[in-house]
């Protein structure tokens, strides 16, 4: 198990231990973060479970799709190195401890 | 202890129960599912499920402790056979529940074939929930030869996974043409040039006379009077929203459980959600079958039921994977007179622009993420792009106005 800290927009933190090989997003859904929509369930189709990753974090995870890069391009509040599609994190040993933040705005 | 109780534990009714936990109600909540399943994602279904690349536990759409954490009664296999209004209660087998506001996400149910025509044959299925995919999946094997009956996004995604997995498959549409009641020619010429180019016999303007066998078809006799050897059969030929419990209750129905703005039906105690509840729009009424509308009006449906009073404004966003190529569809295309084609600016990437006389209505964007979400924040802000300069036009500049 993984521990991953997420931010909702209006501060409430939660921590929760994710299995390796689940997204970042499916551990935000399954215990019901508050902003982490998912609509499309995991298929970067839809941008609602964008995020921004800690400073520290960002270099650190794989590297943005051209698929990705277009979604989170349009997205409200995008902010370059900072944000990314938590369903295109795979859990890995390599993420324990990583922190992301909610936006204030899903689209 | 009444509170709320919601009847049906699908996407919409799992977000209502979410949200209202969220919003901070704190009374008596549960969840009726009539599955065996806790709430669990349907489009995976008939794409990486049914290809066997999705285990069955990352369907669910929350880890089994949530509903235990927020309180939420979820009880499964509880198929509710009648509202009581003048009491209050619902009832379901030999148990009666008091509500003091119900909330129906009932859903909607897959069409299926006459029985006179074959339908009720053991190797025919529609695709609609975990147990459908679960029961053809014995025969869902390499080289077995599949009919797909229905050419709309359900029976396309489910030709391209099978064409993937190695059977043997033929398409019918009855209608001229494949997706013909959901999208443009310029989009359904794509997306038979792609399934063509995989293998599928797309065959369109062709109906389904009957299928012949038993207690397995064996053959299907088609309207032009070909005959076709099956070894299975996907029927996706459309849903009905599932009013019947509202109907047995007497609120009215219209195409769907009719609602008001805030998602209160005919009885102010009783609200409805999702792919069952149809709503004011334009004028008519508009009912949606998608995931994003379960999650959003659910989600309103929720804040008015501790008091928000916020109309439902349909924001309406689908998408379909088949192959490797995701299409990604905003906003309504009902009543569009022209479509222009924009060619993407990575190789392969299209959209279709839908309008109305001048007034962007939708969009149909093809591997072209860009597209899609500039198509739809303009949609959200209602503004039109020039049709004329919209091929050759920047995306983001269309955004900046």
């Amino acid at each position: 198990m993984v521990k991953i800290i997420y931010i909702e927009h209006a501060g409430k933190r939660h921590e929760f231990d994710v299995a390796a090989g689940q997204s970042v997003m499916e551990g935000a859904r399954d215990n019901g973060v508050d902003g982490i929509v998912a609509e499309c369930g995991g298929c970067c189709s839809c941008s609602t479970c964008h995020v921004y990753v800690a400073e520290d974090w960002f270099d650190r995870l794989p590297p943005i799709e051209p698929m990705e890069e277009d979604m989170l391009d349009f997205a409200p509040g995008m902010e370059p190195g900072r944000s990314r599609l938590s369903c295109q994190l795979t859990v890995t040993e390599e993420l324990d401890g990583l922190t992301v933040q909610v936006p204030a705005e899903q689209a | 202890m009444s509170g709320i109780v919601v009847v049906g534990a699908g996407q919409a009714g799992l977000s209502l129960g979410a949200k209202l936990r969220a919003e901070g109600y704190s009374g008596a909540l549960t969840l009726l599912g009539e599955e065996a399943w806790p709430p669990y994602q349907r489009p995976p279904l008939s794409k990486k499920f049914l290809l066997g690349e999705l285990p069955r536990e990352r369907l669910s759409l929350r880890s089994p402790e949530f509903y235990g954490e927020h309180d939420i009664d979820l009880k499964l296999g509880a198929r509710v056979e009648a509202i009581d209004r003048d009491a209050g209660q619902v009832r379901f087998g030999d148990h009666v529940l008091a509500y003091d506001r119900l909330v129906l996400t009932t859903g909607a149910c897959p069409r299926r074939l006459p029985a006179a025509i074959g339908g009720e044959l053991g190797n025919v299925f529609t695709l609609r929930g975990i147990d459908d995919v679960d029961a053809m999946a014995p025969r869902f094997k390499p080289g077995a030869r599949l009919l797909v009956v229905g050419g709309g996004y359900i029976g396309l995604e489910a030709a391209a996974i099978a064409a993937r997995s190695g059977l043997e498959v033929t398409l019918i549409e009855s209608a001229p043409r494949i997706l013909g009641r959901v999208a443009a020619a310029e989009t359904a010429d794509y997306f038979r040039r792609l399934h063509r180019k995989n293998g599928v016999d797309l065959r369109e303007g062709t109906g389904l006379r009957r299928l012949v066998g038993g207690p397995a078809a064996r053959a299907a006799e088609l309207a032009d009077g070909t005959t076709l050897d099956v070894d299975l059969a996907i029927v996706g030929i459309g849903v009905e929203p599932a009013a019947a419990l509202a109907q047995q209750a007497r609120l009215a129905v219209d195409n769907g459980i009719a609602t008001d703005a805030y998602g209160r039906t005919t009885d102010p105690n009783i609200f409805a959600a999702g792919d069952c509840a149809s709503f004011p729009h334009g004028g008519g009424r508009l009912r949606l079958e998608s995931v994003q509308n379960a999650i959003e009006h659910a989600e309103c449906v929720g804040r008015n039921l501790l008091g928000a009073e916020t109309p439902y404004r349909a924001q309406p966003w689908f998408w379909s994977d088949q192959y490797d190529v995701k299409l990604q569809i905003a906003g309504l295309n009902t009543g569009y007179d022209r479509v222009v084609v924009r060619n993407g600016e990575r190789e392969g990437a299209v959209s279709h622009w839908y309008y109305a006389g001048r007034r962007f209505i939708a969009i149909d964007a093809i591997n072209d993420p860009r597209a899609y979400m500039t198509g739809r924040r303009l949609l959200g802000a209602g503004i039109s792009p020039d049709p004329d300069d919209l091929a050759a036009a920047d995306l983001k500049t269309l955004t900046a106005a």
